[in-house]
């Protein structure tokens, strides 16, 4: 096996007192598209800031392209593009003239980097906005610029901290397909995301962080057969103030979780586990049977009130 | 194989993006307000002065449109870097956040702070000959110590640009950037020997006036033009100059590097 592309051994960020990042292990392959999944604080932009050279290691070591982080900043940033969770666009500037300027911090000729941003635009579909200043354009399509600036000096591994959150739907579509295209590449994506789908479809292998720590790893599918039943019911009831933790249900399914506006219950066959909840007398308002998604991993991961 | 583009240029290419949507505007403000002072002060003041052989004495035997000329050039370089220095510093930081743009590149605290001094010297530099050039529009400051002036402003605007550099970039809000103005440039301006000597002031603020660079640059700049500058003193001017400089740079180098690696 030829060495990983980013192999992180004992991880640790500290500001102060607090610990963001405790002690984490993780390899990333070559041309592998990798995520973190995480709540808000888990520690994902922490670590995506450290494989990004910006932010020194309390503990541990992290190696990319074979190269330390700490000592080849410099070289593995040449390497890397970065879409980070706060947008750094020049606001004053044209979106033409941000592709250049950034173009030119990687010592590329300002016109390469003037052909480049052309195909990009197109791939991200901004090409009729080139001129506009950035100020004026749309939350969505400056992350949409933000992504585009990541890709001008043709990345190894591309580092993406929440990419897609503001953009609308068929702009996500885009750059999924964008990105699958990418990887066809061979470009090596590291990815964070709140969107359960976007992880499902997009990574090959994820990890779920929790308070600085990851809980689980694996690919989406066998993260779902480790941590959750095949198959979801989903209930709703009518609200009622008298039964906060809702009709009991024990003994139903595997599992069962009392969310604020609905009950999941985790069963490998969900339709028996609704005639089970039928036959106790309890009515729900609707219900549904789904199969498990990434979506029930990550609830039970990070921990939301279970019911057993 | 071509050489690459040094850090610091590819940085200064930014400023100049960022500027050419400005220029003109900026270079104007540049050149009417020593325009102004000079024809305010050096015609209103001057004409009271020039009548006294006392005062003229006091300021070596010149005419006072000759006395404050070269002195405008390095004042205009002072505030130059006073508004370069201050506000869009936090803006790299805070607003725009393009410092943490740049840190994602190959480009480091290094090449943004040699950038921002590589930049300000270009500006500065542009900004003084065009306040020369007006000048030699007044026969009483036309002069070829203009040339070497421009050299003395420049430095002068640097030993503020990189001082006030290192203040701006740990600050988390705006707040001492109006005080930095209020308590240091304004008051530098009018105390700092530009439009009198400073042996007219109490020797203690002649002494913090020393400590401070713009005293240095206007000194040198008088003496390049008025011709009456020995080596020793030009020496001296310049040390304290470069010794603002470098200490400016090598401690907004570390400040930044603190700043945007966290
Ligand atoms: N510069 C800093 N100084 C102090 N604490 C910090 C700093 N940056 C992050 N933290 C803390 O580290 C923890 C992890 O933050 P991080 O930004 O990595 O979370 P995240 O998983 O990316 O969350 P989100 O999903 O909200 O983006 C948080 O508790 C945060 O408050
Ligand atoms: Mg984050």
């Amino acid at each position: 096996m030829s060495q990983p592309l980013v192999s992180a051994r004992g991880l640790v960020k500290q500001y102060g007192e607090f610990v963001a990042v405790d002690d984490i292990d993780f390899e990333v392959e070559r041309g592998e598209a990798f995520g973190f999944l995480g709540p808000n604080g888990a520690g994902k932009s922490t670590t995506m800031r450290m494989i990004g050279c910006v932010s020194p290691l309390s503990a541990g070591t992290l190696q990319i392209f074979g190269m330390d982080v700490s000592t080849h900043g410099r070289q593995i940033r040449a390497r890397l593009g970065v879409v980070p969770q706060l947008d750094t666009l020049d606001n004053e500037l044209s979106v033409m003239e941000n592709l250049i300027v950034y173009g030119r911090y990687f010592d590329i000729p300002r016109a390469e980097c003037r052909r480049r941003a052309k195909e990009l635009l197109e791939f991200v579909q901004l090409s009729e906005r080139a001129d506009s200043i950035v100020d004026q354009l749309s939350g969505g399509m400056k992350r949409r610029l933000s992504i585009t600036r990541s890709l001008i000096n043709e990345p190894d591994l591309l580092l993406l901290d929440e990419p897609t959150t503001g953009l609308d739907p068929q702009a996500r579509h885009v750059l999924w397909d964008r990105l699958y295209r990418l990887k066809a590449d061979g470009v090596t994506l590291i990815i964070t995301t709140h969107y359960m789908d976007e992880a499902e479809q997009l990574c090959d292998r994820l990890v779920v962080m929790d308070g600085g720590r990851i809980v689980a790893s694996g690919s989406p599918r066998s993260l779902i057969e480790q941590h959750s039943s095949r198959e979801v019911l989903e209930l709703r009831f009518t609200p009622n103030g008298d039964s906060p933790s809702g009709p009991d249900m024990s003994g139903i399914g595997e599992r069962v979780e009392v969310l604020p506006d609905r009950t999941l219950v985790y069963a490998d066959d969900g339709e028996a586990a609704l005639a089970a909840v039928h036959a106790r007398g309890v009515l729900p308002i609707s219900s549904l049977v789904r199969r498990a998604s990434l979506e029930d991993v990550f609830l039970h991961l990070t921990g939301r009130t279970l019911v057993d | 194989m071509a050489m690459a583009t040094p850090g610091p240029v590819r940085v200064a290419f930014w400023h100049a993006t960022l500027f050419r949507r400005m220029w003109l505007r900026n270079l104007l403000a540049s050149i009417v307000q020593p325009l102004l002072y000079l024809l305010g002060l050096g015609v209103g003041v001057g004409s009271l002065v020039n009548r006294t052989s006392r005062a003229t004495n006091i300021l070596g035997g010149v005419s006072y449109v000759s006395y404050i000329a070269p002195a405008l050039m390095v004042t205009t370089a002072m505030a130059l870097a006073a508004t370069e220095s201050l506000w869009p510093i936090m803006g790299g930081f805070v607003w725009q956040r393009s410092y943490f743009g740049i840190s994602a590149t190959p480009l480091g605290p290094g090449d943004i702070v040699g950038g921002h001094a590589l930049w300000m010297a270009l500006r500065c530099v542009v900004a003084s000959t065009a306040v020369a050039i007006v000048l030699t529009l007044f026969s009483d400051a036309r002069d070829w110590g203009l040339i070497p002036g421009i050299a003395a402003a420049a430095l002068t605007g640097m030993a503020f640009a990189m001082p006030l550099m290192a203040f701006s970039i740990p600050r988390k809000t705006d707040g001492g950037f109006a005080a930095m103005n209020r308590f240091l440039i304004i008051p530098l301006f009018l105390f700092g020997g530009a439009f009198y000597p400073i042996t007219q002031l109490p020797v203690w603020l002649q002494t913090v006036v020393k400590v401070l660079p713009l005293w240095h640059g206007v000194e040198l700049a008088r003496g390049f033009t008025l011709g009456h500058l020995s080596g020793s003193a030009g020496l001296g001017h310049v040390t304290v100059l470069l010794g603002w400089i470098v200490a400016g740079t090598v401690l907004s180098h570390r400040l930044m590097r603190k700043r945007l690696y966290v």
